[in-house]
């Protein structure tokens, strides 16, 4: 099945409506694991307890990152393939990636708290992250703001790709500016840092985000199929109305 | 290329006839930094240190409140669509139209910027690096503005969506800005390495712009 096989809204659809389910389920079942293995994961020797904020606060910044990328590859879709789902996936990613962003805000500020003494320094990779709210939040204005579905999907193309230029800036933050928050230290070229208790868990956890992340974008794109539908609806009914 | 050349003298005496854009822009910035020791207290030795990022947050402000008026005039009176299906190509239209832009609004910032710099106690070699820093730095603004402008121009409320979306792309200009600025005072690097990442964003700012402003105005076109 090709992606321009999904150009069908209807037959995306049915698609979707089949797999959510399993999709739903699958991601349920994981974060049950992911659970069960943070709960068994040891404390952290220096930090104690709150190394499990951990489980919450990475994955979570992954995807806020990731949100970025899907919002930019749709973004190239509608603007250089002119693919129809292209902007309904931008739309919807919007939020769930905002959404995550905070959520990986709000856990590194509980946890920076005890750990750092502080919830907030203006260190590179809170900025960074911080400014990539903004980023989003400023998409999600530019969309509601035009009201014409296809041109406001353009304009938040063209938005976001603009914005893509500072998620290379992010994801390397901490290895360019040597400040308070830690370098990577599990995507790197010598291998993971972690030790193998610790990183299971993350790792589980990382996969349950994303289905999550998966599972929410996919429902969010159909609500906003269905939206579209019932906003062309009413414009065919206004058009047909008599007496005008 | 005579076409654009005429856009470019055109913008420029518009600017400088009507309005008296330069001078609002440059009484805003003025404004801007006199708040500061209001809200600051009058520390010479305090405002001396904050004194780079002052300017810097100034100029940023004054630039942003000049935006809105890029591509707005023309959208108002349809010389935007004549520039949209004329001869030239959209992105060099819209990149004159940028530099016409700068040359009358961020030049004068640029240039009142060492006059300021007296009030807030700056010593030469302060004063030099933040007016380097700054030329060197608002074209960059300028040219990230103008996709903000693009974005925006054919919307009822768009002037305050415009720093919305622009202020966050504008954060890397400002931190290199002021990093350079206070290199050259008492930082631990050297001038030369912030300097040359802000030439790098102005420049990849100059490329970026046109483009991405031209594809925004032809999506709003249609």
């Amino acid at each position: 099945m090709a992606l321009i096989d999904l150009a069908n809204p209807t037959r995306f659809l049915s698609l979707t409506g089949r797999i959510l389910p399993w999709l739903a389920a699958a991601t349920a079942l994981v974060f049950a694991y992911g659970f069960w293995l943070t709960a068994g994961a040891p404390d952290d020797y220096q930090q104690g307890a709150t190394v499990k904020i951990m489980f919450l606060h990475v994955p979570s910044a992954w995807l806020a990152m990731f949100g970025w990328v899907v919002m930019s590859i749709a973004a190239l879709g509608t603007l250089v393939w002119r693919h129809p789902l292209a902007d309904m996936a931008a739309k919807a990613a919007a939020p769930i990636g905002a959404a995550f962003t905070l959520i990986c805000l709000i856990t590194g500020s509980l946890w920076g708290r005890p750990m750092w003494g502080t919830y907030w320094v203006w260190d590179a990779r809170l900025t960074s992250v911080f400014v990539l709210f903004l980023m989003y939040l400023g998409v999600i204005a530019l969309w509601r703001t035009i009201d014409d579905p296809t041109r406001a999907g353009r304009a938040a193309a063209i938005l976001t790709l603009v914005g893509a230029i500072n998620i290379p800036i992010i994801k390397f933050s901490v290895d360019w500016w040597n400040t308070l928050h830690q370098p990577a230290s599990v995507v790197k070229m010598s291998g993971p840092a972690i030790h193998p208790t610790i990183l299971l868990p993350l790792l589980v956890m990382a996969i349950a985000f994303t289905l999550l992340f998966i599972t929410l974008h996919l429902a969010a794109m159909r609500n906003e199929i269905l939206k579209r539908r019932i906003r062309s609806m009413h414009m065919m009914q206004a058009e047909a109305a008599p007496g005008r | 290329m005579s076409g654009l050349g005429a856009l470019f003298l055109r913008d420029i005496r518009i600017a400088i006839r009507i309005g008296g854009g330069a001078m609002i822009g440059v009484l805003f910035f003025m404004l801007v930094v006199t708040l500061m020791p209001f809200a600051i207290g009058p520390d010479l030795a305090l405002l001396t240190r904050i004194g780079p990022a002052i300017l810097w947050l100034g100029a940023l402000l004054a630039s942003l409140l000049a935006l809105d008026r890029l591509l707005a005039a023309d959208q108002e009176d349809g010389s935007l669509d004549l520039l949209t299906m004329g001869n030239a190509p959209l992105e060099l239209a819209v990149g004159v139209k940028a530099l016409a832009h700068w040359l009358t609004t961020a030049l004068p910032l640029v240039i009142a910027a060492p006059l300021l710099a007296l009030f807030l106690n700056l010593d030469g070699a302060a004063t030099g690096a933040v007016a380097a820093t700054l030329l060197v730095g608002t074209p960059a603004l300028t040219f990230i503005g103008l996709i903000g402008a693009a974005l925006t121009v054919t919307l009822r409320r768009g002037g305050l969506l415009l720093p919305v979306l622009i202020l966050p792309l504008a954060v890397p200009v400002l931190i290199f800005g002021v990093a350079a600025s206070n290199a050259a005072v008492v930082g631990p690097v050297t001038f030369g390495t912030p300097f040359t990442i802000l030439c790098a964003l102005t420049l990849m700012s100059l490329v970026v712009g046109p483009f991405a402003a031209a594809a925004a105005l032809r999506a709003g076109q249609e």
